[in-house]
């Protein structure tokens, strides 16, 4: 393991955490500006062009404001849950590959921080630890609402882990390799290759789910305003709270990605038209999430219970046996 | 040499972690220094370059079986601290200083008669996952069997123990329903 390494790991990870958490700020501007559109506003438009500005705006707010710790809470665990959120949705992010490898002065590059072969495992597991962020937070803050938001919080992300795992078990079948990479070679033949094509409903399932395991809208029942106020996130203020809303939207960001990569081809063939292709890809799934908000309601809990075990588990099971089956003959 | 700072600095906080989780009063310390434990452990098969066993260990422990915990957990007022009924701690520290030798003694034994064989080498040009599978399949295919009836039968039993009332769903009963349900259920209760 040698010094340059190093360094360029260490780049890589300042890269990824800058592009990012700058990326999840524009989120905010992006969703507001989407919904405003497709509600007939005008959304953010007074400070700088087109309102642009407002996300310098609302950093400055959230960086100076109060940092209010209330007087029941469990200091400790107030404190860090959000920083959890925001951490593992970063964490999660180390075996992603961004984009196809590239040479820069003679030096290859290769745009992922660590290329373990079990890239999609970690990914999700690691995904799947944010978790904690509402859970501890809303456990901590002596508050009911926020008591109830982490409960719910555990319950969806514990039940749709199962949707993601199982539907994604099939198109691994197929590859027969966990390396996001890998998979993205499997698929490097063009758009007819694209495993869509071949696991409609695995890709559906994981659709679905990735909006569970982000809290977006159908399924956003953590912090569902018109019964628990902001859930987990009731108590908090300031940056603590603005930590949250980093981890979400880079989680967004990070799942757009995975879907991207493992059902769409992901970036090809390695070319620079493959890579703006994923990243356009990415932009799709982003915009589908803050669509999604604009044009669906909230369901119940009991419903998204009934969804994820009565519906998209049998499907998700068939599919795999069905995958088996057409595999061995 | 950064194996080696790697190993002392996980070893170190993957004990400071589990010392806070049997040390402190307060739950929610322990449940969230114990999954914090957990990712640590995970990484000393990610220093050993067993990928696929690390992020197993994050996926199952912190993921799954610590959030259960958590979940279990709801149901009491996590922002007091615990208060433990210690009737005899002689005995307590007895039996916890004679397992935690017998525990040391079992581990350490095969090391010292050097015992340990290593009969399953890795085989060249297979990946992690590939590996663990061969293993899995082969050697030890009937306990991974068993494992999966036990989980099945586990499964089963879950479900015959929570199946009661499901096909009833109290959001969509009206509230004299509920109440004259709870009459017929728990005839001891009275007094309404």
């Amino acid at each position: 393991m040698d010094v340059a390494f190093i360094i360029e790991t260490i780049i890589k990870i300042v890269v990824i955490l800058l592009v990012f958490s700058a990326l999840a700020g524009l989120g905010t501007y992006f969703e507001r500006k989407v919904l405003a559109f497709m509600q007939r506003r005008l959304g953010p438009m007074h400070v700088g062009p087109f309102g642009l500005l407002q996300v310098a705006a609302d950093g400055i707010k959230l960086f100076t404001k109060e940092d209010i710790i209330p007087q029941n809470v469990v200091k400790p665990i107030f404190k860090i849950a959000p920083v959890i959120t925001a951490a593992t949705a970063f964490m999660a992010s180390a075996a992603i590959p961004f984009w196809p490898q590239f040479t820069v002065f003679g030096y290859t590059v290769h745009p992922i921080v660590a290329d373990i072969n079990v890239g999609i495992l970690y990914v999700l597991g690691v995904m799947a630890i944010g978790l904690y962020g509402p859970l501890l937070g809303g456990m901590a803050s002596a508050n009911k609402w926020s008591l109830i938001s982490a409960a719910r919080s555990a319950a969806i992300f514990i039940s749709y882990e199962v949707i993601s795992g199982l539907s994604l078990l099939a198109p691994l079948m197929m590859v027969g390799s966990l390396s996001l990479i890998d998979i993205n070679n499997y698929q490097a033949g063009g758009i007819g290759n694209w495993i869509v094509w071949s696991q409609p409903v695995a890709f559906i399932l994981f659709w679905i789910a990735a909006f569970a395991e982000t809290g977006r809208t159908p399924f956003h029942l953590v912090a569902n305003d018109h019964e628990i106020i902001d859930g987990f996130g009731t108590e908090y203020s300031g940056m603590r709270w603005g930590l949250f809303f980093i981890g979400e939207y880079a989680n967004m960001f990070f799942i757009s990605f995975v879907i991207a990569i493992i059902f769409l081809g992901g970036f090809g063939d390695g070319t620079i038209a493959g890579a703006i292709q994923l990243l356009l890809k990415v932009a799709f799934f982003f915009f589908f999430f803050l669509w999604t908000r604009a044009a669906w309601p909230d369901v119940r809990p009991d419903q998204l219970m009934w969804l994820c075990w009565k519906v998209l588990m049998p499907i998700a099971v068939i599919n795999i046996v069905i995958t088996g089956i057409v595999m061995m003959f | 040499m950064f194996e080696a700072i790697a190993f002392y600095l996980f070893a170190a906080l993957t004990i400071v972690m589990f010392t806070i989780t049997v040390m402190t009063s307060q739950a929610l310390y322990a449940i969230t220094a114990m999954a914090a434990g957990m990712i640590f452990i995970s990484a000393f098969f990610f220093i050993l370059g067993a990928d696929f066993l690390g992020a197993i260990q994050i996926i199952v422990y912190t993921g799954a079986v610590m959030a259960l915990y958590a979940f279990g957990m709801m149901f009491f007022d996590t922002t007091r601290d615990v208060v433990e009924k210690r009737t005899n701690p002689q005995i307590v520290f007895v039996l916890g200083i004679l397992a935690a030798v017998m525990v040391v003694a079992i581990f350490v034994a095969p090391i010292v008669s050097n015992n340990i064989q290593a009969l399953y080498p890795i085989q060249e040009g297979v990946g992690n996952s590939q590996a663990v599978g061969m293993v899995l399949f082969t050697k030890y295919l009937v306990p991974f069997e068993l494992a999966a009836v036990m989980l099945l039968v586990a499964m089963i039993g879950g479900i015959i123990l929570a199946g009661k009332k499901m096909d009833k769903s109290l959001t969509l009963m009206a509230e004299e329903e509920i109440t004259t349900m709870d009459d017929s259920f728990e005839p001891q209760a009275g007094g309404h």
